[in-house]
């Protein structure tokens, strides 16, 4: 009797095992589809750059002026299940990513796999990476080459059990991956500024990684219910705003003063941005003026969440 | 019975009053803190007005953009007693009491960056716009670090 039921309980922890393993194997990006290793454009990729905002993380923020633009590990980020430590993406081949294949970095930003196979955690945020066009992911690899190699690893994530098991990664990346297409529903008559502007704040603005709150308390997806529509401060203290057309602030501004604030960083109250908002702030006014204006013309189109 | 209730109520008045005027010096930092604030974004609005053109440049207004700035670096840091952490839809951060020293060096440096605006008296708009973005970066600076959204 009580051999049966240890063997019944072998049995299930090996088929469970087993379905983990299956469930959570890292899913790549189809080879077939990649563009060709080299086709990437280095000056267009700086602008998916600054659209991007990879020296928030991959930059210590005590860094001014061109050493912002050595990638070596950022300030730790610090979250409710744990520290993260943004790695070394320098073209340092030893430390950094010199030595990886187009391939290897476009399965890191679109899958979250690294080349060895491991899931990469969500606080680097490939959920929204993974809505860019292959050519503008082989655009950005040109770019970050072009950056000065700097050696020195950052120290490895402290994080606690059960977060810091990446396998589990594969279960949370099957529940909770974005699937391919636009996240919001857009009318068929919009503007190619608002669609131009979907792409970039949808993309590689990752603005939703802020501004849409999770589900399961913080550790699951995006609530897609509540697209931009405001959401508790990741760091810990406040609130990030909602920006859709319901938002109780940005419902007053027009499409200018938006456009004004990622500018320069004043409302149209002529408060100036603050929290988490001035590195993204920083890094947008260096795209072109188009840009900008697409975000705000995509910010004012998109379905109102209220406050 | 008597006694003992008209002791409570001893007790419980001394509490009221050791609290009335706390509460309202705690709300009377916050609303003092946010005026200057507030007179700083007006100074921001006359600033950019002018480097947009929607107003003529005027040295004289240019000179008092700077003043009124400075006089906020000046006095915004007496403000911050303990007991005004809450309160008030206050939306200072926790930091500025919890690393006091490097709130004071963002306090140093919009003084000494305002001090300088004025020491440069910019007799045109371009030397005004130059002037005005570096005092401008400490706006973002200051609000990245000791301002929270709530
Ligand atoms: C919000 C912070 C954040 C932003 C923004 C960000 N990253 Fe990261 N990135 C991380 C973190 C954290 C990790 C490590 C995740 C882990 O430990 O699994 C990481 C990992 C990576 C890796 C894998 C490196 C390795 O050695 O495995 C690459 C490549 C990468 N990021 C590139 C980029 C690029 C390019 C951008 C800009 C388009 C960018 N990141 C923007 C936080 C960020
Ligand atoms: C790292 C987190 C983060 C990301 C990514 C982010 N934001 Fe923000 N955003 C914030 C925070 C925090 C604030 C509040 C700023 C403050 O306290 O002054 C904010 C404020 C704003 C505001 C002003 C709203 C108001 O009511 O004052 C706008 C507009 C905005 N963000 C647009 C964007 C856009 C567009 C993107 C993507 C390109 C983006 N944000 C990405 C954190 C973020
Ligand atoms: C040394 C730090 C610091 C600097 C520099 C600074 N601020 Fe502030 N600001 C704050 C803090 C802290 C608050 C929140 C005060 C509160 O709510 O108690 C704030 C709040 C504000 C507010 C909201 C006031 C209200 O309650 O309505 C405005 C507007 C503002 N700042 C504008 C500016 C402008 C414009 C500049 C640059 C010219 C600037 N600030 C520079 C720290 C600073």
């Amino acid at each position: 009797m009580l051999k049966r039921g240890l063997i019944g309980l072998l049995a299930l922890v090996v088929i469970t095992a087993g379905a983990f393993w299956l469930l959570s194997a890292p899913q790549r990006l189809d080879a077939a589809a990649l563009p060709a290793e080299g086709s990437g454009d280095a000056a267009r990729g700086e602008r998916l750059f600054w659209a991007g905002g990879c020296v928030s993380c991959h930059a210590p923020s005590s860094a001014k002026g061109d050493d912002r633009l050595k990638l070596t590990g950022g300030d730790p980020l610090v979250t409710d299940f744990g520290t993260f430590h943004a790695p070394n993406i320098s073209p340092d081949p030893k430390d950094g990513i010199g030595a990886w294949s187009l391939a290897d970095f476009a399965n890191a930003m679109q899958r979250g796999v690294d080349p060895e196979g491991r899931h990469l955690y969500p606080a680097f945020p490939y959920t929204s990476y993974a809505h860019m066009r292959p050519g503008d992911i082989a655009d950005l690899f040109a770019y970050l080459k072009t950056l000065p190699p700097v050696g020195g690893r950052a120290p490895d994530n402290e994080l606690a059990f059960p977060f810091n098991i990446r396998r589990g990664l594969g279960l949370w990346k099957r529940a909770f991956m974005d699937g391919p297409g636009p996240i919001a529903a857009l009318p068929a008559d919009a503007s190619s500024a608002v669609k131009a502007g979907q792409y970039l704040v949808e993309g590689p603005g990752h603005c939703g990684q802020c501004h849409t709150p999770r589900t399961l308390a913080g550790a699951g997806g995006l609530d897609l219910t509540h697209w931009l529509g405001g959401a508790p401060n990741p760091e810990g203290k406040g609130r990030v705003p909602n920006i859709t057309p319901g938002g109780s602030e940005i419902s007053a501004w027009s499409q200018s003063d938006i456009v004004e604030y990622l500018t320069s960083g004043f409302t149209p109250e002529f408060d100036s941005v603050g929290g988490a908002m001035v590195e993204v702030q920083q890094n947008l006014a260096r795209l072109p003026d188009e840009d900008r204006t697409a975000i705000a013309a995509y910010l004012k189109a998109i379905a109102p969440v209220s406050d | 019975m008597p006694a003992s209730r008209s002791r409570f109520l001893v007790a419980a008045l001394a509490v009221a009053c050791s609290f009335a005027p706390a509460l309202a010096q705690n709300l009377d930092a916050i609303s003092a803190r946010q005026q200057l604030m507030k007179d700083n974004g007006r100074a921001a609005k006359t600033a950019a007005q002018m480097i947009k053109g929607d107003v003529a440049y005027d040295p004289a207004k240019a000179d008092e953009v700077f003043a009124t700035l400075h006089e906020t670096a000046v006095k915004f840091g007496d403000y911050f007693p303990e007991d005004s952490k809450t309160g008030g839809k206050t939306e200072a951060a926790p930091a500025i009491w919890d690393k006091p020293d490097a709130f004071k060096a963002a306090l140093a440096k919009f003084q000494s960056d305002t001090e300088a605006a004025m020491a440069k008296k910019p007799q045109d708009v371009d030397a005004f716009k130059q002037a005005f973005g570096m005092v401008a970066q400490n706006c973002k600076g200051c609000h990245q670090d000791f301002r929270v959204e709530r």
